[in-house]
């Protein structure tokens, strides 16, 4: 049995904290990691043996019944029934008392559980830190008692932006709206007044914790077009007012203002827009390296390409045929599929009576196909394999639908099949190769074999609706970020 | 039966707070209102059933006599033999919980007892204040 027991103190009188909590169907609104949570039946809250169902930010269903309230004690206990996290036997309680010593709450959050042999820490983390510690500061945040952060003050010659931060790693509500400085760049350093920022699925990596890239708190985006207000010493490539565009680590593209290293900073083609470069650079230049680094595609080959109508996914469509490949568009819902199209696949397949793996045979004579671009992860994988012709080409460049986990490459032999884990940094860490990147981008757009599709846009300041409508997968094509004053 | 009960957060992990509260012995050293206390008939501090007498700062004598002690649970539960509060059937606890975000000590002091009508209100008022709440906050201070 794993034992999970946090606590914290919240500086509001208990029975407010009580009214929050003892609505056990409520949590959606005050947790972070908690969407869209409803009674089974349309029970009330308080109901003994009510269940209440409901979906995690990383998009887990759960189901929980309440087995025990008490008002006099302020407590309830509740169990887990049904779950996507593998949790099993999960009892916890919840715990309420006055500190009267200052009229404030201690919460107490605790639990027992089973998890699967090897995920034991992960899933106490994930209860302990995820939902119990996370929940505090959600309460806190929602009761208006998250503690005043001092102003940050402002360096000589630092200027205030307007920037998404991620409070911590967690689901869309940790992004906060906030002033933070742009300081005057030191050598190697541009700083940039930013003018269109492109969303990018790295970002809800970057802000859930799945890539360690950022330290909460702290700014994400990787993509972004401006202009540049001034340069530090030892630049040579750009000069103040220069048009420019990035698509690189280190995160810090959500904001109007940005002091960064300028060393993967590019001037910008005088033909290409603001907003078609920040919808298009990181996207164009991961399709590019996907279709002439990692596999090299060639006329006549057939690729199997999901989410086609979704951001690097259209292009690649796009590029693929003009490349002269037969484009098998793998998508979920007729109106992705009818994107699909407009994007040049030559076909498209849907989940249906008949497997994946089914429908890409039946449109290859039976062959399958040469190469795969799977960015679903998770839910597709094993799908994609078995797809492929012999000696094919899985090209895994995501995990749109969850991390991808344990596979048995052994059964890679009965089809000689490669696979490919490309990581984006590897394939843009020079100026030499995002220059060449970027030239094919241009060049591409510029004789209409790929077109630059901005779906969506959204106020910097709305830049969790973003990310939500992006994990939803309610986008297409790109979404981009505009800060205010620039609109 | 009326109910006294006093909380407080404590800014110090719950295993250092027991160090202090844990001796039934202790009182003189942590609150500012016993002056001297003994153990009857020679006996230690942590045997269930012991029994301390002390004299208050403002000169009073109590008896009272250790029900149960935890370390475990950190707790401490003992009842009144002799006061001049005219209390009957007093039983009082005293528990730490962890506060584990912080790192400190939920510290929670309540009672219950038997008195008549007319002197409830003194009564919770002085256990409550004059004891509990003044106990808790020089537990704080010592670790502030």
């Amino acid at each position: 049995m794993i034992r999970v027991d946090e606590s914290a103190i919240i500086d509001r009188p208990v029975d407010q904290v009580w009214a929050l909590l003892r609505d056990f169907n409520g949590h959606d609104r005050w947790h972070p990691a908690v969407r869209e949570s409803r009674m089974q039946g349309g029970a009330p809250s308080d109901r003994i043996g009510g269940v209440r169902d409901f979906r995690l930010a990383s998009g887990e269903r759960v189901s929980e019944r309440l087995i025990r309230m008490s008002d006099r004690t302020r407590s309830f206990t509740y169990t887990i029934t049904r779950s996507d996290v593998p949790l099993s036997d999960y009892v916890a309680h919840v715990e309420l008392k006055p500190v009267t010593e200052g009229n404030r709450t201690f919460w107490r959050w605790h639990s027992k559980f089973n998890a699967p042999r090897g995920r034991e820490a992960e899933m106490r983390a994930l209860v302990a830190d995820g939902v119990y510690r996370a929940g505090f500061e959600g309460a806190r945040a929602f009761l208006g008692t998250a503690p005043s952060r001092p102003e940050t003050p402002v360096q000589e010659g630092a200027i205030r932006a307007k920037a998404i931060v991620a409070r911590r790693h967690g689901g869309p509500d940790v992004l906060a709206y906030e002033d933070v400085p742009a300081p005057r760049p030191g050598p190697g350093e541009v700083r940039i007044r930013q003018t269109a920022i492109g969303v990018n699925y790295i970002d809800v990596y970057t802000r859930t914790g799945y890539f360690n890239l950022i330290q909460p708190p702290a700014v994400p985006g990787m993509e972004a077009a401006g202009v540049v207000t001034e340069t530090g010493r030892g630049v040579e490539h750009l000069t103040e007012g220069d048009r420019i565009v990035y698509a690189c680590a280190p995160p810090g593209a959500y904001a109007s203002l940005r002091t960064m290293p300028a060393d993967l900073v590019v001037p910008l083609p005088r033909d290409i827009d603001d907003r078609t470069a920040a919808a298009m650079a990181l996207k164009g230049i991961t399709a590019y390296f996907l279709l002439n680094k990692v596999h090299r595609l060639e006329r006549g080959e057939t690729a199997l390409i999901f989410a086609p109508a979704g951001g690097v996914g259209r292009i690649l469509v796009q590029w693929a045929r003009a490349m002269g490949a037969t484009v098998i568009g793998a998508t979920s819902s007729p109106d992705k599929a009818r994107a699909a199209r407009e994007a040049g696949a030559h076909h498209v397949v849907m989940p249906g009576a008949r497997s994946l793996e089914d429908q890409v045979r039946a449109l290859t004579d039976g062959r399958g196909a040469d190469v795969a671009f799977d960015a679903v992860g998770r839910d597709t994988f094993d799908h994609t394999v078995a797809a492929l012709k012999p000696t094919g080409h899985l090209v895994s460049f995501g995990q749109a639908s969850g991390d991808i986990g344990m596979r048995n490459v052994s059964a890679f032999a009965g089809n000689s099949l490669t696979l490919s884990r490309p990581n984006y940094g590897h394939y843009t860490d020079t100026r030499a190769k995002v220059t060449e990147a970027l030239d094919a981008v241009w060049a591409a757009l510029a004789s209409g074999a790929i077109s630059a599709h901005v779906g969506q846009t959204f106020p910097l300041a709305r830049a969790a609706e973003a990310h939500r409508a992006l994990e939803d997968r309610q986008t297409q094509g790109s979404t981009l970020l505009i800060p205010e004053g620039t609109e | 039966m009326p109910e006294v009960y006093v909380s407080a957060v404590i800014p110090a992990s719950p295993d250092r707070v027991w160090q202090v509260v844990r001796d039934f012995n202790g009182l003189p050293d942590w609150t500012p209102f016993v002056a001297t206390s003994r153990i009857e008939d020679g006996r230690p501090s942590d045997q269930v059933g012991c029994v301390r007498a002390f004299h208050l700062a403002d000169g009073g004598e109590i008896r009272e006599r250790l029900l149960g002690l935890s370390d475990y649970d950190y707790s401490c539960t003992y009842a009144i033999l002799e006061s001049p509060m005219g209390v009957e059937n007093y039983v009082a606890t005293l528990k730490l919980t962890p506060v584990t975000e912080a790192g400190h000590t939920f510290a929670e002091w309540s009672a219950e007892f038997d008195c008549p009508p007319a002197r409830e209100a003194e009564l919770v008022q002085q256990i409550g204040q004059g004891v509990f709440a003044t106990g808790l906050q020089a537990l704080s201070e010592r670790f502030g």
